[in-house]
């Protein structure tokens, strides 16, 4: 598939470069401050994600992990009582920027939730509506392909091909994720969130999507929040730590496992928290 | 259950106790439900009882020499008795229907014709105030056959009269749907918009959150206070007819509204947010996510609750009779803006009538007016499990 790539990158924007010349920046928050009415969620966070990778979110219940996440996609726009402050650049652009239309930035940075949420459709239609929608195939044959080739890259496609007819619910909690999954790269992002994607699954569906996540992040750059410390030292190439709306370390995931900087990561990878 | 065996190591004494108390609970609970469809029983048994007997009119044999002179005079050619048997209704009619078949002039037609209401009265046991000379002559042409029940299509098929043997629904029925019509074109699009705007587009705001709060307190209110709004707004400000299907429609509209809005909102929070999350992570548009992913699972639930709103409606007589639609009204309405009454209201003419026919016709109605919103209730109950999705 390939990818479009409508945004000029510029290279200048390049920074965090780790000196090994393979990472690439492609998201970026700077000083992201966030609050539920009164209530503050994240407290200036500073986080380079790199291109092509898959970075985890780790850290206890209402750490903030999740609501960062959702603001790399501009969702807490949804939320009316939201206010954000700060910068989150993809490619060096601020998805908060005025004039910039939030709508456009969830279609280069899609999203998969904690619980499989196929659309009360087909399993065609489910891939097949938002790639028609964004003009991206027209109906016909170079739909059908796309559905194919999104199904397949979702591993999906075997277990389906003989039943694109019948309902996406009808599918098992494993396979509905995956066709989630498999609806989302149909858009053809650039990032792809996950919002505990795994959380609802049993060990081997959890299994499946954790491999392809790996595959994916060939082509995709791959953000998991993850309430599974091992899923994390699994998957991830880099890992973040939050606490209390804080980002307390980051780095690579196994040096954050192995060699944390900070107690309170010791802690909880440690389990005596969380 | 067998009997309770003490010694058998699982025995609780306190167990029978609280055993019967559910038990005479139980029993309570279910008396309530006996009571209650006692009442229905007893009502519907009442109206059939009554009703029934609407349903079949009696006709008379006569032979009627068409001259000029008897149809000037309709009422002079028949003997006394005869005279307080046959309608008048039908005698007012003859020089029409002779008007209509010039043929038959100068020849002897044999007709069998509307009787009045006390011999059907009569003939139907009931209570009558004939004089025992004309109960024995309807005895002699019961005898001869020449007096008989037919169906009585004057009840479906002719509006109100004064005349009770010629009283009909009709005029009632189309009052009803093209209230109803006027009623439905307004109230459901615009219930449902609204319902669709405050649940998917409105912020939550203090001014939403007081709109939201006063449309349920609106489906609250008695329905007689939309007939004073439809009153003092359509007729007095903007001088809509009065006792039409528009003012009547638009004002049982007004009364809809907020029931069509409250369950249409329901609908609609029924359809699991996840399913909006998934639009828009997939960068969709609100418009695209409402109309092609909320909408389709909300719409069996938000035509069942506009349809028994337009039931509830239909079965409405308080608001229309402040807007005029009591009115005598002896022939159907022929559009919105004619005089036109409705079933509910014809039937609190009737039931005001002292005649034994009105009453019967009373119930009558009441049968029809069941019936019609029964079917739309079962059509509400079939949508709803036809197209109910679950996750």
């Amino acid at each position: 598939m390939s990818k479009k790539v409508d945004m000029k990158v510029d290279s200048n924007n390049f920074k965090g470069d780790m000196g090994d010349g393979e990472k690439k920046i492609k998201v970026s928050s700077k000083d992201l401050w966030l609050w539920y009415g009164e209530k503050e969620a994240l407290q200036g966070v500073n986080l380079d994600i790199y291109e092509k990778k898959i970075t985890a979110f780790i850290g206890p219940s209402g750490c903030g992990k999740s609501t960062y996440l959702r603001c790399l996609n501009r969702m807490n726009d949804l939320i009316d009582s939201v206010r954000i402050e700060g910068k989150v650049e993809i490619d060096g652009h601020d998805i908060y920027a005025p004039g910039v239309d939030e709508v456009a930035v969830r279609k280069r940075v899609g999203m998969v939730f904690q619980q499989p949420n196929p659309f009360p459709k087909s399993i065609y239609e489910n891939v097949a509506y938002a790639p028609l929608m964004h003009d991206i195939v027209k109906k016909g044959s170079d739909c059908d392909e796309l559905v194919e080739n999104s199904l397949k890259g979702a591993g999906l496609w075997e277990e389906v091909k003989d039943m694109l007819k019948q309902p996406g619910t009808a599918l098992s909690g494993g396979q509905q994720q995956r066709l989630c999954i498999a609806r989302t790269i149909a858009v053809q992002p650039d990032v792809i969130l996950m919002d505990e994607p795994t959380s609802a699954l049993d060990p081997i569906s959890t299994q499946i999507i954790e491999r392809l996540m790996i595959e994916l992040k060939e082509r995709f750059t791959l953000i998991v929040v993850t309430h599974n410390m091992q899923q994390a030292a699994r998957v991830a190439d880099m890992t973040a730590f939050f606490h209390i709306g804080e980002l307390v370390e980051y780095g690579e995931t196994e040096q954050i496992f192995v060699n944390p900087q900070e107690s309170r990561t010791e802690q909880y990878i440690t389990g005596k928290f969380g | 259950m067998s009997k309770i065996d003490k010694n058998n190591g699982f025995y609780i004494p306190q167990l029978e106790k609280r055993r019967a108390k559910a038990k005479r609970f139980k029993y309570i609970a279910m008396s309530a439900l006996i009571v209650s469809l006692a009442f229905l029983m007893f009502f519907l048994y009442d109206m059939f009882r009554q009703g029934i007997p609407a349903f079949k009119q009696t006709y008379v044999k006569i032979q009627v020499e068409i001259t000029e002179e008897n149809l000037e005079n309709p009422y002079g050619f028949l003997d006394r008795d005869m005279i307080s048997i046959v309608s008048r209704a039908w005698l007012r009619d003859l020089p029409n229907q002779a008007a209509a078949n010039p043929e038959w002039l100068g020849t002897t037609q044999e007709f069998w014709a509307l009787a009045g209401a006390e011999s059907d009265q009569y003939m139907k046991g009931g209570e009558n105030r004939l004089k025992d000379r004309v109960k024995d002559r309807i005895d002699e042409l019961k005898e001869s056959g020449d007096i008989r029940f037919q169906t009585n299509l004057i009840f479906f098929f002719t509006g109100d009269s004064k005349i009770p043997e010629n009283a009909g629904f009709y005029s009632a029925i189309i009052g009803s749907i093209l209230t109803m019509l006027v009623t439905m074109s307004l109230a459901v699009p615009i219930g449902i918009m609204t319902a669709i705007y405050l649940e998917e587009f409105a912020p939550d705001n203090k001014l939403t959150q007081f709109i939201e709060v006063n449309i349920n307190n609106l489906a609250a209110i008695p329905s007689i206070l939309f007939g004073l709004l439809g009153l003092a707004i359509f007729i007095n400000f903007f001088g809509v007819p009065r006792s039409s299907a528009l003012v009547g429609g638009m004002t049982l509209a007004l009364m809809s509204l907020p029931i069509i809005i409250v369950s249409s909102k329901a609908a609609l929070k029924s359809v699991p947010n996840t399913i909006r999350q998934a639009g828009f992570g997939l960068g969709l548009t609100r418009w695209q996510i409402v109309r092609d992913h909320v909408l389709p699972p909300a719409m069996p639930g938000m035509l069942t609750g506009s349809i028994i709103a337009l039931a509830q409606a239909m079965g409405e007589t308080a608001p229309l009779i402040i807007v005029g639609m009591i009115a005598f009204v002896p022939d159907a309405a022929t559009n919105i803006l004619s005089a036109a009454t409705v079933m509910p209201a014809q039937i609190y003419t009737w039931s005001g009538m002292p005649e034994k026919a009105y009453i019967e016709k009373t119930a009558a109605g009441i049968l029809v007016l069941l019936s019609v919103l029964i079917t739309l209730n079962a059509v509400a109950i079939y949508l709803r499990k036809k197209y109910t999705k679950t996750w």
